[in-house]
């Protein structure tokens, strides 16, 4: 699915990400962990492709070098990030913006635009499985949205758009155990064979419920250590200071 | 005639000409000309007199030159002042006479003149440079009492009305455009609302400049009488040439007790290429007049091209408990200017009005909003509320807010609201992340900054428009 080697990213002439390596095959659920200024959100921006960062190495998607690909097509080619500070877009309604999204995705794919009846089937069906009001869909994008709502909306999106390779940037990071369990659920019923998740988190908490299959420590812009769900547990009882 | 090589034609999809043999009056703004237009027009004597009267006033004025955007001095000696095609000399009386050409003009341009293709419920007046070519749905108006026709066929079949509203609202003496137009106006519609009637359609005028070297000047009257109501629009495209072209029309609309007038515009005259040559000289004068008790008159513009934009559609709230609205979008990208707001003037007791505008700017452009609320000593317990939002979009445009505001009365209450904002990367990146390109992204947040004007246009046009303003946007985001 995704193999990444040697990877460095330097904004404004500031390293960040500083030789990683890491190879996510299909099915697979990464968790990255890590200290405030590692460069997990520099990781995520950088493979969603965000302008504005000096890159070096290989990044392969589905056997694609992704690093010349712009951001939105990278997108229609099912790579999702769910993002950590979903952005207002005032006088944006929620729903027309999710229905042009998916209507992007799916014509890049071949596949019909849905029309507006189908559409809102879709999400209705989808918002009852994961047990989120959908009536977070009829406001304006992210616009007053609690904090909670906003990570919701973004599993929200995540469900409906149905990507193949999905970045959850902190997801977990201000919720109530609810809402935690509202996003596990998200992934959780996402998850299959052909799919994959890189989840970025600083705590076990969200990792209990969605069972990574590797957890990778990121320091320093490289990855010091990688294991499996103990890791994750070591970690929240030493601390990142020790692994260093 | 110039010509320019025209390679930019994909960015302005209405830049084509057509070839039709036009008549012209003799080059140039004298008394000659004037006649030769109220002639061609068949107009009676007190029409020209009128106009001459309009022409004798013009040689004592100035041009205002108090706006933000200048431009060069205009030669008006070296413009026609009448032009049409040829073969509307003797008007059409009925589609089947009309010029295929010109019928075909339409087609490109989106409005089928065709009644069986045409969009349900919207009568067209469509002008072309000076002459009002077709009127669709007569038959259906005539039954209800309303008069929707060209103003030219208005003062032949009406002289009546026309006399006792025409400059009724911008009088003959009102400032140099105005007066200029009111000497020289070719054509445009004439809308009568009888009481109490209702007008099942929205109405709407098609205008579009083909030959050059011509100045459009179109002369727009509406009357909405006792407890009647009419939704108007109004459409504009241009040729693409080098030259700048002359744009300065005078609307006018009066509305009586009880009466409701909606007056909608989305205005893409040729806004010139990206070093900035050529485009329209957009400078028209729209002014409102609620002049009956519980009358309401609500101005909705889109404004996307046009070198230069310069207008203030404005409203006198002279009836008790009148009501003004104004909503506007003026987009300005590459070296387009537009200096653009309104006047809303209280003298009636209890008489509200609204204030939503959305300026955009790109590329080098700049772009002002400026509105006078006046509100006088006897216009108690009045309300403005103005909101004034300028988008930036990257560092080389600029934008401008300049509210004047008056109020003579303590018992009234005016607020104002103004905010400067730029299309942030953040929201770029989330909308590319979600699939759609540079483009769609912005098109996509300028719509959702615009939506409150958006909302107030008929849906039909509200999809045009959102259109437009993705359109017009275009490169404007690196």
């Amino acid at each position: 699915m995704l193999e990444i080697k040697n990877l460095k990213a330097s904004i404004n002439s500031r390293d960040i990400i500083k030789g990683l390596d890491i190879t996510i095959k299909p099915g697979e659920l990464h968790a990255i962990m890590g200290p405030n200024g590692s460069g997990k959100s520099t990781l995520a921006n950088v493979l969603s492709g965000k302008n504005g960062y000096h890159i070096s190495g290989v990044i392969q998607y589905k056997g694609k070098n992704l690093i010349e690909i712009p951001v939105d097509e990278r997108a229609q080619k099912g790579i999702f990030l769910a993002f950590q500070y979903p952005t207002e877009i005032p006088g944006v309604n929620t729903n027309n913006f999710l229905k042009t999204s998916l209507n992007k995705v799916r014509k890049s794919k071949g596949e019909k635009e849905l029309d507006t009846l189908t559409f809102l089937k879709i999400v209705k069906e989808k918002s009852a499985e994961l047990g989120i009001d959908e009536k977070i869909l009829s406001r304006q994008l992210n616009v007053g949205f609690s904090g909670g709502e906003k990570k919701k909306n973004e599993i929200l999106q995540m469900k409906i758009l149905d990507p193949s390779f999905m970045i959850l940037d902190e997801t977990d990071s201000g919720l109530d155990i609810d809402a935690l369990k509202t996003i596990a659920n998200g992934v959780n019923s996402s998850r299959d064979k052909k799919k994959s998740f890189l989840v970025i988190t600083h705590y076990q908490r969200l990792l209990n419920y969605i069972k990574p299959d590797f957890v990778h420590v990121l320091s320093d812009g490289k990855i010091v250590k990688s294991g499996g769900m103990e890791l994750a547990v070591e970690l929240e009882k030493t601390g990142y200071k020790k692994i260093k | 005639m110039k010509n320019q090589n025209i390679n930019t034609l994909e960015d302005y999809k209405y830049g084509f000409t057509t070839d039709i043999e036009s008549i012209r009056a003799p080059k140039g703004l004298s008394e000659n000309s004037i006649k030769f237009i109220s002639k061609m027009k068949k107009e009676p004597q007190w029409m020209l007199d009128w106009r001459l009267k309009a022409f004798n006033r013009l040689k004592n004025l100035k041009e205002p030159n108090w706006q933000k955007p200048k431009y060069p001095k205009i030669n008006y000696q070296d413009l026609y002042y009448y032009s049409a095609p040829k073969s509307a000399s003797e008007k059409p009386k009925s589609l089947d006479e009309v010029d295929p050409k010109l019928i075909e003009t339409y087609k490109k341009l989106g409005i089928p003149l065709n009644e069986q293709k045409r969009l349900s419920g919207v009568a067209v007046d469509a002008v072309f440079d000076s002459v009002s070519v077709a009127t669709t749905y007569k038959e259906e108006l005539t039954k209800k009492g309303i008069i929707f026709c060209s103003i030219s066929e208005a003062i032949r079949n009406h002289p009546d009305l026309v006399k006792k509203y025409l400059g009724s609202v911008i009088p003959l003496t009102d400032h140099y455009f105005a007066t200029l137009n009111s000497a020289v106006f070719t054509d445009g519609s004439f809308v009568y609302i009888p009481p109490k009637v209702r007008c099942p359609m929205e109405l709407s005028t098609y205008f579009r400049i083909n030959a050059s070297e011509t100045g459009q000047f179109e002369r727009t009257l509406i009357i909405a009488d006792k407890g009647s109501y009419v939704s108007y629009l109004e459409g504009c495209t241009a040729p693409m040439r080098d030259e700048n072209q002359l744009h300065a029309a005078n609307v006018e609309l009066v509305a009586l007790d009880d009466a409701e007038i909606k007056y909608s515009t989305v205005q893409n005259w040729y806004p010139g290429d990206k070093d900035g040559v050529g485009g329209i000289y957009n400078f028209v004068t729209k002014r409102g007049a609620c002049r009956g008790k519980n009358s309401k008159i609500s101005w909705t513009q889109v404004e996307t091209g046009s070198a230069i934009t310069w207008k203030y559609p404005s409203c006198i709230l002279q009836g008790d408990n009148s009501v003004g609205e104004f909503y506007s979008i003026a987009i300005t990208n590459n070296h387009q200017k537009a200096d653009t707001g309104t006047k809303m003037i209280h003298l009636g007791k209890n008489t509200k009005s609204k204030i939503i505008s959305k300026g955009i700017s790109a590329g080098q452009a700049d772009n002002t909003y400026r509105g006078l609320v006046d509100i006088g000593k006897n216009a108690s317990n009045s309300r403005n509320f103005t909101q004034c939002d300028s988008l930036l979009m990257g560092n080389k445009c600029g934008a401008h807010t300049v509210p004047y505001i008056k109020n003579k009365n303590s018992s009234s209450t005016v607020e104002h609201e103004a905010t400067t904002s730029k299309i942030n990367d953040e929201q770029l990146f989330y909308c590319n992340q979600r699939g759609m390109n540079q483009e769609e992204a912005v098109s996509l947040i300028v719509n959702g900054f615009c939506k409150e004007v958006l909302q107030q246009l008929p849906m039909e046009f509200a999809v045009e428009a959102q259109k437009l303003v993705g359109i017009s946007l275009e490169g404007s985001v690196g």
